[in-house]
């Protein structure tokens, strides 16, 4: 058995993982497809990050074009109400395990539109949301930062001992979120 | 042509159905009566003297409660004559009907669809009077000043709560399990005493 302990996250997740749920999240952390969605200005954002200078593919993330073949979902800009119904389909299109990245304000809590008619006030409100990066855009850099957070979700997963236990108890995160004073 | 010359022509054609030309601070304009509208465009579009050819804009104002009327903006410019001209229609807030200039210029159809979706200006004659941008289902017009969100969009919340609501600092947290542990040890500790 080895542990990770989340030092980065201020010491609030402790989880233990077996040793073939290392090997397994070593291979799923490396290959994050990511869903190509951008919603508005975030989006060139995006396509910077997935260009050479940021280059997110040296951690194995490329764009995938489909939600079918997509683990990470980065909602990238302002989502109106007519497009949050397809964002939602759109999540639901893709196969477990997977991710959303919140990126920008406009899609963490509407930001700058936020007191407009048509906006909806933060993606979370439709779909769960792991990791939010703030920015009005976001930097590459930011948003490298981002997806590393969701390598260091991924790994610390109880991937192999949750899929045995289908039914048994919820699937998917296997995190034990415990406060240590 | 200037503007006197345009509006000149027009009124000519048309009498009395045609205000006065306003001088605007930048560009000049005439209110049209709403039943000459059609009627006006396509004297300006066809007379080989004005030919307007293009419709550069077709917008729609809320008065609300300083003039109480929705305005139908035309922004004509004629590519031929290189000039310009600005036609205004003054509607009833309440029902704000008119009849579409789609006949006129094709540009029309969707500038028309954009006043009906935002504002609700109905445009009769219009081929596909539907709305452009919102959702087919949505309620009401937002541009309109008297708009009021219904709430919720098929149950997305309109609101966001706060998050500093319920929000707790680690440090104090931690003092506060410290000084429950504190609480408990000495509660305990006379105990022991006791049994000793």
């Amino acid at each position: 058995m080895s542990k990770h302990y989340a030092q980065d996250l201020g010491s609030t997740v402790t989880t233990k993982t077996s040793f073939i749920d290392d090997i397994i999240n070593l291979a799923r952390k490396s290959s994050i497809f990511y869903l190509l969605f951008g919603l508005a200005c975030c989006g060139i954002e995006l396509m910077q990050t997935g260009g050479p200078r940021a280059d997110i593919d040296r951690f194995g993330s490329v764009p995938r074009a489909t939600p079918r073949q997509s683990d990470l979902m980065i909602v990238a800009g302002t989502l109106t109400y007519k497009m949050a119904e397809r964002c939602k389909l759109l999540f639901e299109q893709m196969a477990e395990p997977k991710y959303v990245i919140s990126m920008g304000s406009c899609a963490s809590c509407g930001g700058l539109f936020q007191h407009a008619y048509s906006v909806v006030k933060g993606v979370d409100k439709i779909v769960p949301v792991d990791i939010y990066v703030p920015g009005c855009p976001p930097r590459p850099e930011a948003l490298t930062e981002g997806l590393m957070r969701v390598q260091d979700k991924i790994i610390r997963e109880r991937w192999f001992s949750d899929r045995r236990m289908i039914g048994q108890s919820s699937p998917g995160l296997g995190i034990d979120y415990k406060v240590t004073a | 042509m200037t503007f006197e010359e345009i509006h000149s022509a027009l009124a000519a054609k048309l009498g009395d159905r045609v205000g006065p030309l306003q001088a605007a601070r930048k560009d000049a304009y005439c209110v049209v009566r709403a039943d000459a509208i059609v009627e006006a465009c396509r004297f300006l579009k066809t007379d080989p003297a004005t030919a307007f050819d293009c419709l550069q804009n077709l917008s729609a104002v809320d008065g609300f409660k300083a003039a109480p009327m929705i305005k139908v903006v035309y922004h004509l410019y004629s590519y031929s004559k290189r000039h310009t001209f600005i036609l205004k229609v003054e509607l009833d807030r309440a029902t704000p009907v008119i009849d579409s200039v789609e006949s006129v210029w094709k540009a029309a159809d969707w500038l028309e669809r954009e006043q009906y979706d935002l504002l609700g200006v109905v445009f009769t004659n219009h081929p596909d009077l539907r709305r452009i941008m919102l959702p087919d289902d949505w309620v009401g017009h937002p541009l309109l000043k008297d708009y009021k969100e219904p709430g919720d969009y098929h149950n997305i919340s309109h609101t966001r709560e706060s998050p500093l609501d319920g929000f707790v600092r680690m440090d104090e947290l931690k003092k506060k399990i410290a000084a429950e542990k504190a609480a408990e040890t000495a509660a305990s500790a006379p105990k022991k005493e006791l049994l000793q």
